[in-house]
């Protein structure tokens, strides 16, 4: 955190400054461990061992809130008799599919409810990761539940999260993590000793956790643990995720991925959603209880927003104007089909894959096969050059003077240089003003989008096709100023709030989009922001003019509240848990909800609250249902759906790993997605022969000195100053087991590429010993390329594509690489290098990555991607700037 | 662990001092820390012609002195010889300063304040008054060369009295000239330069006194050149005496004068100065003798010069000298309580 | 050699406040720096941001390997240098006893990790423990400052907030302060020929800012403000950390009666001073240069006497 989020760690040392107690567990040894009270080195990808050790020890030491987890969580309901373990089945849940390498959820069900899983087989919603789609609002449920409030029943939550995690011992998390027992049980014990009633803990993450291919489960994990303790809807608890690019929390709520609508919508996919009604439906959940009840108003207000008077409750406000998804639109799946000439035009912005993605070749041979490329950015970078300037030049695989793919660059204006909102980790909208006027011809987005739209739909005004109907009929009037006529960034502020379509005044709350064509509301979640006509974003009320929460500065989404489910802060009954931790409670009196924070809650429901039978939507949430938008009220401890790899984490080895997974026979997570592609390929792991021939882990993230692919700090001087040279870090065991000098250069080898760098030889990493073997970890910033001031290969060339199933992020922590003294070969030798590594490791043409390595599955190998409804659909041309996030 | 690289950050280093012959660090810590064995402080940033510079100085104010003894005892071979030296070195000692500054046209900012506390404006002052009187002392030599009449007849007739009195006024200034140097050197945090504060302005002296001998011993016939040769053996000895102590006397910080590049130099000038001195007591009698010691005593005078201005130089560049004896103050305090 | 040679108190020559010192009538509260390196955890955003205010020159591009720090030295173009210190654990102090129950204690350290990362004494791979220290130097604003004392030009002199300052439009490059400087901060930039070095952001302390290192440091490990302010936040701070069984704190360069009168910039130290490069007992070279002069008057009379004796002495 210190690296990567040093402003924000200033808050840690100020808790440091208090007392607080440090705890940094990193597979090296970092600015943050440097400060930390105690660090705990970890191998790489075994953080789910880590933290179900820290489950196991909350439930064998009955260490949770009981009066938190009864009332508030899942722990008392019980799941279906079908349910079978990982530890029954050596790693895998029940319902794993062989064919499609994913589950069918139904056994994972609340007991009575193994009919209500709508999704049987989750191939297709992990193509489109479709699982989380809601975000932290979850999958509904049905509401009645049957309860074990003792939770003694076997098969209440409560119990087959203790059988679950029996296992996950102090030794265990030796043996797998390299942690020793004693820091494991001093994390542990200080964990749970500083939550509860009287104290909080915050859990924060980043994507050290993410960009695995079990990410989610580890962050399943976390949520498990803060939930046993009560840290969730508290001041001072919950899980916070630590956002990578500014606004990347704001481009998930107005998002930028494929599978997202604004306000978490999903995407209609081409088959199952083929009327409004279908998709509404789909997302409503009728008879469910929960927010999303109103999911219709939301749906029909943003299309009203899209297509204005075009839109009508006649036409289903233009639902069909919007595209469809066939299957995975993701980042990687449109690289593979770049290089298989599926797409043609590329627009990019914001983003340099040929240094930032994973499998940096793949992305340059995907770029360098289109007909046309759009690149705008602040500077030049990789991803405009890589045709004349990327190894695949060196190598001969790209001629420049016969590449094909005609790059147009833009200058693009930076966030100074133009006025908007960021939206940071807190949900926390917070308007910028422009500070300069952009160089040259930069242009802001809101810029080149407007005058695009405008200029294609002048060119097609006169277009008698249907097809046309959806951009000519969209509203495109922003008010524009100034010599460039710039659009108006508040208006589109506005437009995004939502407002009466009749009289355009603007909207205070989501509870007043209608589903009947009267509003519009660009993000119903943001409505608010721009109530009563003022920019909510804009206020900047000095912390010392008002309270702690500080509910003046900026504005949060939803409904301006700080903390989600803080209904939690108190307890059934409404009362604050504690003095010391009071923050929204039931006021008898006033009969209403009160407190710091806007509640969480229906304001004038109180704890007695209990549904009528029969209720749906938010009638019927129960008084004491905290957490509101899932589908029963609860936190769930066991998912019993949205989640594709299992109701439950476990700890799985990462794709790549020199490893056997010490816990299951199931090797690595059975639902990954990976993509059998004659450019993609994966190392050997065991149990697979010759894993050995890529013997050490190395582990990728981020300088404070540099940012991402480098292009915003390789090309400034005093940046690039401070990190000027591509370097890898080992340990002095490794550095003589291998040969390195402190200084000297390294190659290093894996079987989709070679890249050098200077060495550094540190203490800061350590070999481990796990599992009775030492493992020697390496660690490499990712932020070189060809461009800039300061050059380097780039990190990202070693690994391979393999995602995670549910947010399809890329596993791009960790791979397994060789590591050999010297420079690398360049040219066409560079090719037989790796050439003979993969023959080496048998990565053959026919090989095919073994997804299920346990006789449990009854089935043989699985394939990686299938998507069983639309398996044949082709994927589409979609100009598409995806990417995963923390 | 027998680490491949060099150990980042606290690094120990092993030493032995010579004969530490001064009064205190006889017993240097024997490990010292330092980080990456950066130097503490900046070197000096000046070049060679700063050492250059310390010569000519010396022997400008060296040779004005010569110049007055011979002035006013009657000796003119010696007065002619010391002047037209005094001004040629003051002229080079002017070009060698100015061209040592980083921006050498705002030479005349030197002018803009004195101050005590910074012998280098305290120096071009002496500078100030030095340069002017050497130069019209020097110039006045040239009046027999003058016309007897008209304006330039004038100068004839009068040269030489002004020339009398800038000669004196050079001669005044000259020991100031010569033994500033010194404490432009030392006052700095240079270690080895510092520390030989008490030691350096006679070495300084010295070295003026037995160059400008030298150029008494190259220039006069063997019946003026007496006092030269008692100059060379008084300058001598302060050199000699000053030279032996900073290389004994300074402990630890003695170590750069005696090794390397700086302690073959400050040989050399030991060698030569004896040599110029035997020289020049043996051969009173010999031109040619005389000549040879008078440019051992010049080269001699050289070595000097350089071999102080690189021993200090070393001496900043190894952090050791910085932190040693600073660590052993600090220790020996903590001690006293 | 000087130091036990004199007596410390010599050191003590003029009033703690420099800048009234100086002829300042109308002189501020001295201001300065505390920076407590306890809390720097090495982000180089000092470094960046003086860069960025002061239009400071780049100074190269080379890996050094010297831990994260390719600064390498404040040097004319840097005025600010974090330095990384990657070295073993110094011994478990009594008072930290391994086995002793820090969690009564409260948290034990900043600046460590609490005890030994594992895997290191297992099997081949046998370490001691470490620890990597960051600390953020700067120029001292000595209150008797040699570079200032020995500049020729008067190029550097002492702000009314009793900071000491290069006049670009003056310096003419004699180089006098560089080797005068104790702490080796002020330097010589290539190229340029003038000695360049922190001004602690004259220009916003005279508009009433915060200097850009500081306003920049997001974890307050650089503190700005009135000396005397910091001198007190500092003594409590290293109070705190002994408490909380940091024994090795300990503050440097805050004390008036030390070799140059105390620092304006000082430090709150985990280490010894010279494993961050720092001299461990420096000593402002003009408190000699009475002793100096009179030496060298010594030595003048001595030449002015060896050359009339010379004259005088003999008939050949
Ligand atoms: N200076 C700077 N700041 C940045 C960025 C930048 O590039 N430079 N990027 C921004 C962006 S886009 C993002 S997303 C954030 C990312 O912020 P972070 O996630 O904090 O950044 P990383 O450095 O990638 O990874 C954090 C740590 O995870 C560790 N790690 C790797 N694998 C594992 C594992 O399996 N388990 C555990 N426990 N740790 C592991 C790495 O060693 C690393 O120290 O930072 C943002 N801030
Ligand atoms: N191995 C490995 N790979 C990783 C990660 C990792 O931890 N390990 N982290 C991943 C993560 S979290 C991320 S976020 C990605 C980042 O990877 P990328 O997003 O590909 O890399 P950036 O360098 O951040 O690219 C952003 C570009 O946007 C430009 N830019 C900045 N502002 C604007 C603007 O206003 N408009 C336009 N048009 N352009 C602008 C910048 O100049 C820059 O070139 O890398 C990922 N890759
Ligand atoms: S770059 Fe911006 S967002 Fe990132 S830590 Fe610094 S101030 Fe915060
Ligand atoms: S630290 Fe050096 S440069 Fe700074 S004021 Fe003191 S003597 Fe001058
Ligand atoms: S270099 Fe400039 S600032 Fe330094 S002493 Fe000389 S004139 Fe003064
Ligand atoms: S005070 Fe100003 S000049 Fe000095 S280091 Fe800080 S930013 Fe640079
Ligand atoms: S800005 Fe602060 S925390 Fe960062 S390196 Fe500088 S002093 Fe340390
Ligand atoms: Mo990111």
């Amino acid at each position: 955190m210190a690296e990567a989020h040093p402003v924000g760690f200033q808050w840690v040392m100020e808790a440091k400054r208090r007392g607080a107690k440090v705890f940094h567990v990193d597979p090296r040894f970092t600015r943050t461990s440097a400060v930390a009270d105690s660090y705990l080195p970890i191998r790489a990808g075994t953080d789910i061992a880590l933290l179900g050790g820290v489950v196991r020890h909350i439930l064998e030491n009955e260490l949770d809130f009981r009066e938190y987890v009864l009332a508030y969580t899942n722990a008392a309901t019980i799941v279906s008799d079908r349910f079978a373990d990982t530890e029954d089945l050596d790693g895998l849940f029940s319902g794993y599919r062989p064919d499609t390498g994913s589950y069918d959820t139904s056994s994972w069900q609340y007991a009575g409810h193994e009919g209500h899983a709508e999704i049987t087989g989750t191939g297709k919603e992990r193509d489109s990761a479709a699982g989380l789609r809601h975000e932290s609002h979850g999958m509904p449920v049905p509401a009645p539940t049957q309860r074990d409030e003792t939770l003694q029943h076997p098969r209440c939550v409560y119990q087959i999260l203790r059988r679950h995690f029996a296992r996950y011992t102090p030794e265990m998390v030796e043996r797998v993590c390299g942690i020793p027992q004693d820091k494991f049980l001093e994390l542990a014990d200080a964990w749970a000793s500083n939550s509860g009633r009287e104290r909080t803990g915050a859990l924060v993450y980043s994507v050290g956790w993410t960009q695995h291919s079990v990410g989610v489960q580890y962050i399943r994990t976390g949520a498990i643990i803060q939930t046993l303790l009560g840290n969730m809807g508290r001041p001072g608890g919950g899980i916070l995720a630590l956002r990578g690019h500014a606004s990347i929390q704001g481009s998930t709520d107005i998002p930028t991925l494929y599978n997202l609508l604004p306000g978490y919508l999903p995407m209609p996919h081409h088959a199952d959603h083929e009327t409004f009604d279908d998709w509404v439906d789909s997302i409503r959940h009728p008879g469910q209880k929960g927010f999303w009840g109103n999911s219709r108003a939301y749906a029909a207000s943003l299309l009203k927003a899209y297509w204005g008077d075009a839109a009508t409750p006649e036409n289903d406000f233009c639902y069909g104007h919007l595209p469809r998804m066939t299957g995975d639109h993701g980042t990687y799946q449109q690289v593979l089909n770049m290089i298989d000439g599926k797409i043609r035009g590329y627009f990019l912005l914001g983003q340099n894959p040929a240094v930032g993605s994973a499998h940096g070749r793949a992305q340059r041979l995907g770029m360098a096969n289109l007909d046309w490329l759009v690149v705008r950015d602040l500077f030049l970078i990789e991803s405009a050059t890589f045709w004349k300037n990327s190894p695949e030049v060196a190598t001969g695989e790209i001629v420049p003077e016969q590449c094909r793919t005609e790059v147009f660059f833009l200058p693009a204006a930076s966030h100074v240089e133009k006025e908007g909102t960021f939206t940071q980790t807190q949900r926390l909208l917070q308007w910028r003003e422009k500070a300069v006027d952009p160089p040259g011809d930069a242009r802001s987005e809101l810029w080149f989008f407007y005058h695009l739209g405008r200029r294609l739909r002048e060119k097609l005004a006169a277009s008698p096709h249907p097809r046309d109907r959806a951009l000519l009929d969209l509203t495109w009037d922003y008010p524009t100023h100034g010599p460039h006529a710039e659009p108006s960034a508040e208006a589109v502020l506005r437009e995004i709030n939502g407002y009466e379509v009749a009289t355009g005044r603007p909207l205070s709350a989501f509870a007043q989009a209608r589903d009947d064509g009267s509003t519009a509301v660009g993000c119903w979640i943001y409505t608010g922001v721009y109530a009563d006509g003022v920019n909510q974003a804009a206020r900047r009320r000095s912390r010392h003019e008002q309270d702690w929460v500080a509910a003046q500065w900026g504005w949060a989404w939803p409904a301006n509240r700080r903390t989600l489910y803080n209904r939690a802060s108190a307890d059934p009954q409404g009362r604050p848990w504690s003095e010391r931790k009071k923050y929204v409670w039931w006021d008898p009196d006033a009969g209403e909800w009160t407190g710091y924070d806007v509640p969480d809650f229906e304001k004038t429901k109180p704890p007695t609250y209990r549904p009528p039978e029969g209720a749906s939507g938010v009638e019927a949430i129960a008084g004491d249902d905290a957490f509101v938008m899932q589908g029963d009220g609860k936190a769930w401890l066991f998912a019993p759906s949205g989640v594709l790899d299992g109701p439950l984490p476990a700890h799985y080895e990462p794709a790549e790993s020199p490893m056997r997974n010490p816990l299951y026979g199931q090797q690595a997570n059975p639902t990954r997605k990976v993509y059998e592609h004659p450019v993609n390929s994966v190392n050997p792991s065991p149990p697979e022969a010759h894993s050995g021939v890529f013997p050490y882990v190395f582990t990728v993230s981020r300088l404070t000195e540099h940012h991402t692919a480098g292009g915003m700090s390789r090309t400034v001087r005093p940046l690039a100053e401070l990190q000027p040279e591509m370097f890898v870090e080992v340990s002095p065991e490794l550095a003589a087991e291998a040969g390195l000098t402190h200084l000297g250069w390294a190659h290093l080898v894996s079987g989709r590429a070679v890249i050098e760098a200077r060495v550094l030889v540190t203490e800061r990493l350590t070999p481990l010993r796990v599992d009775g073997r030492v493992i020697h970890q390496l660690w490499l910033p990712y932020h070189f390329g060809t461009e800039g001031l300061v050059t380097g290969d780039s990190a990202n060339d070693l690994f391979g594509i393999t995602l995670d199933p549910n947010v399809l992020i890329q596993e791009s922590k960790i791979g397994t690489c060789d590591v050999r003294p010297g420079r690398r070969p360049t040219g066409p030798a560079l090719l037989d290098l790796v050439a003979d590594y993969r023959r080496r490791a048998g990565m053959t043409p026919q090989r095919r990555v073994p997804i299920v390595t346990t006789d449990a599955a009854g089935g043989g190998d699985a394939a990686g991607s299938t998507d069983e409804r639309s398996a044949g659909a082709s994927a589409d041309e979609h100009e598409h700037d995806g990417g995963g996030d923390a | 662990m027998s680490a491949p690289h060099r150990p980042v950050g606290d690094r120990f280093r092993r030493y032995r001092t010579g004969r530490g012959g001064g009064e205190q660090l006889t017993v240097p810590p024997a490990e010292f820390t330092s980080y990456y064995g950066r130097p503490v402080l900046k070197p000096p940033v000046w070049k060679w012609d700063i050492a250059a510079y310390l010569f000519t100085g010396g022997l400008a104010a060296g040779s004005s002195l010569l110049a007055a003894g011979g002035q006013l005892t009657g000796r003119p071979a010696l007065r002619r010889a010391g002047r037209v030296t005094s001004l040629a070195a003051v002229t080079a000692s002017a070009y060698f300063l100015v061209n040592d500054l980083g921006r050498p046209a705002r030479f005349h900012h030197m002018l803009r304040v004195a101050k005590p506390t910074s012998p280098m404006s305290v120096g071009t002052w002496i500078l100030t008054v030095f340069g002017p009187a050497a130069g019209v002392a020097a110039v006045a030599e040239a009046a027999p060369w003058l016309p007897e009449r008209g304006a330039l007849g004038v100068g004839r007739r009068l040269l030489p009295g002004v020339g009398r009195a800038a000669g004196l006024v050079a001669a005044a200034t000259a020991p100031a000239l010569a033994t500033y140097t010194g404490v432009l050197l030392a006052d700095t945090a240079v270690p080895s330069w510092h520390e030989a504060y008490p030691e350096l302005p006679t070495i300084f002296a010295g070295s003026a006194l037995a160059s400008g001998a030298g150029v008494g011993l190259l220039a006069a016939p063997c019946a003026q050149a007496g006092p030269a040769r008692r100059m060379a053996v008084a300058g001598a000895a302060l050199e000699l005496w000053g030279a032996h102590r900073v290389e004994t006397r300074l402990g630890l910080l003695s170590e750069p004068y005696r090794t390397g590049v700086p302690g073959r130099l400050l040989r050399a000038g030991r060698t030569l100065t004896a040599a110029g001195v035997l020289g020049a007591l043996a051969g009173r009698r010999s031109r040619l003798l005389s000549g040879l010691s008078g440019a051992a005593l010049l080269a001699a005078s050289v070595a000097t010069r350089f071999g102080i201005f690189h021993g200090g130089v070393a001496s900043a560049r190894d952090p050791k000298y910085t932190v040693v004896p600073q660590r052993a103050r600090v220790d020996r305090r903590a001690a006293q309580g | 050699m000087t130091g036990a040679g004199m007596p410390d108190a010599d050191s003590r020559h003029g009033p703690p406040d420099p800048a009234p010192d100086a002829g300042w009538t109308d002189a501020r509260p001295r201001m300065g720096f505390f920076t407590d390196t306890s809390v720097c955890i090495g982000c180089k955003a000092c470094e960046v941001a003086c860069k960025e205010w002061n239009d400071v020159p780049g100074s190269g591009l080379d890996l050094l390997g010297m831990s994260y720090d390719n600064t390498g030295a404040l040097t004319a173009n840097s005025w600010r240098h974090v330095a990384f210190v990657e070295q073993p654990r110094p011994a478990a102090p009594a008072a930290d006893a391994p086995g002793s129950a820090p969690a009564a204690a409260g948290p034990q350290f900043l600046g460590m990790p609490g005890a030994r990362p594992p895997g290191r004494d297992t099997g081949a791979q046998t370490r001691s423990d470490f620890r990597w220290l960051m600390m953020s130097d700067v120029c001292k604003h000595c209150t008797h400052a040699a570079c200032l004392d020995v500049c020729p030009t008067g190029s550097l002199f002492r702000t009314e907030f009793g900071t000491v300052v290069v006049q670009e439009d003056i310096c003419n490059g004699c180089g006098y302060c560089i080797p005068a400087c104790p702490y080796g901060v002020i330097d010589q930039r290539k190229g340029d020929g003038r000695a360049w070095k922190c001004t602690l952001c004259y220009d916003r302390l005279g508009a009433g800012l915060t200097p850009a290192c500081a306003q920049a440091c997001p974890t307050e490990s650089i503190q700005y403000g009135p000396l005397d302010e910091l001198r007190e936040r500092a003594a409590h701070r290293v109070a705190t950390l002994h408490e909380r069984g940091v024994p090795q704190a300990r503050l440097y360069g805050h004390d008036p009666t030390d070799g140059v009168g105390g620092d304006g910039a000082f430090f709150l130290l985990l280490d010894e001073p010279e494993v961050y490069g720092l001299p461990p007992d420096p000593v402002v070279t003009t408190r000699d240069l009475p002793r100096m002069w009179k030496r060298a008057g010594l030595a003048a009379l001595a030449m002015a006497a060896a050359a009339v004796a010379a004259f005088v002495g003999g008939s050949s």
